[in-house]
């Protein structure tokens, strides 16, 4: 199994969940995040301070899956939050050992 | 971390609390009878012109000149239903005013600046106001009021002791500052400019000062700074009374306070925050306004608490106060849109707390002035208000590396004193009739009139009194209680090392 | 690749940041967290009710980094956000099998 993450933009996050469960994928956790990476802040000035804002808004979301149908979850975050655009995000996967669900206690694939 | 306090500081407030209660034995009136013989009874056309002093705002026992002695008191038991009572017209209106100018306070300056600090100390800038208002309404009860508008000293640095304890003033009003105003009411409208005052220097070291160093530096403050100050300027004995005593050294006016409130309050603060040093992570950690819709909530409340503070210092419902609060109008609004326009210009974008800033500005600006001059120069005054106060918040205080956090220093002490000195250039008689007569040889209506180097000397006392006052207190309070909290107490915010709280709660806590 | 991620106490978000930035790592995601480890809580009163909050404060940061470049960046991190006090927090490292960037679909070590 794997745990995929993707870190993407706030206005994204409908089309991504969309397309996601078009894509058969229903669960997700999504937690509202500050990200930085190559796209530039903005400045904020208050009675003459200035305030450089690097970390910007952004949406992680997290979605546990079985090792075939990784491939495509990917494929679907990537071409569901893309606007071309510096700052669109990034996907992460990771190797997932263990997933149980906690009223069933059921374990592995079956829990996804 | 949560600190225990020391048995003895706390027996210590306890015995204080106790002490106050027992002191209040001494606030009852005496009144002391003597048989007397009938006093006369006054024409029914003397009392018509008593009363057509309520309309003139003057004092009604001029009509009763001819049963009066040669000190100028009436016959014992002599009555009229005009005297020893207050007008209701003058008297409903200071007490709207009085509660305007707490309003200012609590929950204005409050939320002004509580929008103005980081998250984690919002609840600290608030139980600053908070304990000063309960603090210095003590001080005032016990001594405030007297040593600055008692006469008994007959002093001009310092009133009087005859109303400790505010023994004697009651509802009748106090010729001396009010012939239609109950003397408790002056009384409390007063306290309220001696509440905000202290209040207004939180700004300037919000987020780094310790509450008990805060209550401690306050106290000694009113006493050395605050109560000879205002005796100075509004007292009828007063050194830089100007207006109201012939005899004063320096013919100075300050209609509402330039001097006394701003003048006094921001170039303390700027000493204070000079000697507590920066907050920890200055100038490398962004440490931007937690709520500009709080600021603005106050900032509203200050405009509306300042027709008390401005108009109300007319102590009376009358042409003087409705001149006021004309010009406090025009004034405040032509500064809250200078200083946005000029943000507009030289970065292309007017903020809110641009417009917020430039309103109290100008509200600072006009308050020693508002009496005193007509509305049509309320107008410049309003620009030159929204523009030095501008810079001195976005160029000065970069400049000098001061860390003035909510700049108390760039609009208070900077305002007050541009306020004080543009009342001596604009000050006209056609504004105020008081102003012709033991100031008619200071104010000849023009720019370059005498007054103004009477406002340069008022300027130059207030300025070292409060400069060197502060110096000194903010040492002593540093030896005995010391000012700053630790290093993990400011990290961790104010609010939960001095007060056990915080702002902003969105969930049960379990 | 690696995924760290640590937890830190949230005063020395800026100063990690730069840190990491003198390792080379540019991008990261920071998060709002509570923590509960060995530092106590402390005690809130509310007209006489008495609350202990255990859950103080953190920042949870990720970065996802290339292999030879995780020891830097974990010594990066624990050099700048040590105080030496209890609270200072911990740092977790993961396994990567993946990364996407979303807006030009690179994947592997050159999308970090």
């Amino acid at each position: 199994m794997k745990l995929i993450i993707a870190i993407i933009k706030p206005f994204k996050l409908e089309e991504v969940k969309e397309a996601l469960a078009a894509a058969g994928i229903e669960g997700m956790t999504v937690t509202e995040v500050k990200g930085f990476g190559r796209q530039k802040g903005h400045t904020e000035i208050y009675r003459g301070s200035e305030y450089t804002v690097d970390f910007l808004p952004k949406v992680k979301v997290e979605i546990a899956v079985a090792n075939d149908a990784a491939g495509k979850a990917v494929d679907t975050i990537v071409k569901a939050a893309k606007t071309g655009k510096i700052g669109d995000g990034k996907v992460f996967v990771l190797p997932l050992e263990e997933v149980v669900r906690i009223r069933t206690d059921e374990r592995g694939e079956s829990a996804v | 971390m949560n600190k225990t306090r020391k048995p003895s500081l706390r027996f210590l407030i306890a015995a204080g609390l106790a002490l106050l209660a027992s002191l209040s034995a001494f606030a009852q009136t005496a009144s002391p009878t003597a048989p007397l013989p009938p006093p006369p009874t006054p024409k029914d056309s003397e009392v018509l012109q008593s009363m057509g002093a309520y309309f003139q705002n003057t004092d009604p026992s001029a009509a009763f000149a001819a049963y009066k002695d040669k000190d100028g008191n009436l016959p014992k038991g002599f009555t009229a239903p005009t005297l020893g009572v207050a007008g209701p017209g003058h008297n409903g209106w200071m007490m709207t005013s009085a509660a305007l100018v707490l309003f200012m306070t609590l929950p204005g300056l409050a939320l002004f600046y509580g929008g103005l600090v980081r998250t984690k100390n919002v609840l600290s800038v608030m139980a600053q106001c908070l304990g000063i208002a309960g603090l210095v309404t003590i001080l005032w009860w016990a001594f405030g009021y007297s040593l600055v508008f008692g006469k008994n000293f007959g002093s001009a640095f310092l009133g009087g002791s005859e109303f400790f304890f505010l023994r004697g003033v009651d509802s009748a009003p106090n010729a001396d500052y009010g012939a239609w105003v109950s003397h408790n009411v002056f009384a409390m409208y007063q306290l309220m400019f001696a509440i905000i005052t202290p209040a207004l220097i939180v700004g300037a070291i919000a987020e780094r000062m310790k509450f008990s160093a805060v209550l401690l530096f306050v106290t000694v403050w009113m006493f050395v700074v605050y109560f000879p100050l205002a005796h100075m300027v509004w007292g009828v004995t007063g050194l830089m009374n100007g207006v109201w005593n012939s005899g004063a050294a320096i013919k100075a006016i300050d209609f509402a306070g330039g001097t006394v409130v701003h003048m006094s309050s921001g170039w303390s603060a700027l000493i204070l925050c000079l000697i507590l040093g920066p907050r920890l992570g200055f100038g490398k950690t962004p440490m931007p306004p937690h709520s500009l819709v709080l600021c603005m909530v106050g900032t509203g409340m200050l405009w509306v608490g300042w027709y008390g503070f401005n108009a109300g210092s007319a102590v009376a419902a009358d042409g003087v106060a409705a001149n006021a609060f004309t010009t406090t109008t025009l004034a405040t609004a032509v500064a809250s849109f200078t200083w946005a326009a000029l943000e507009y210009l030289l970065r292309g974008k007017a903020s809110v707390l641009g417009f917020c800033s430039g309103a109290v500005a100008g509200l600072v600006v006009v308050t020693p002035a508002c009496g005193f001059i007509t509305s049509s120069l309320s107008v410049p005054l309003g620009i030159i208000a929204g523009a030095v106060p501008f810079f001195a918040c976005t160029k000065l205080k970069p400049l000098f590396g001061y860390d003035d956090a909510l700049d108390t220093f760039g609009v208070h002490a900077i305002g007050g004193t541009l306020g004080a000195l543009l009342t001596g250039l604009f000050a006209r008689n056609a504004a105020n009739a008081n102003l012709a007569t033991n100031l008619k040889d200071k104010v000849t209506d023009a720019f370059g009139q005498p007054l103004v180097i009477e406002q340069l000397k008022a300027i130059g006392l207030t300025l070292a009194l409060a400069v060197v006052s502060t110096v000194v207190i903010a040492y002593v309070v540093k030896a005995v209680v010391g000012l700053r909290p630790t290093v993990e107490s400011e990290q961790e915010g104010l609010d939960l090392s001095d007060h056990g709280e915080e702002g902003y709660i969105y969930e049960a806590k379990a």
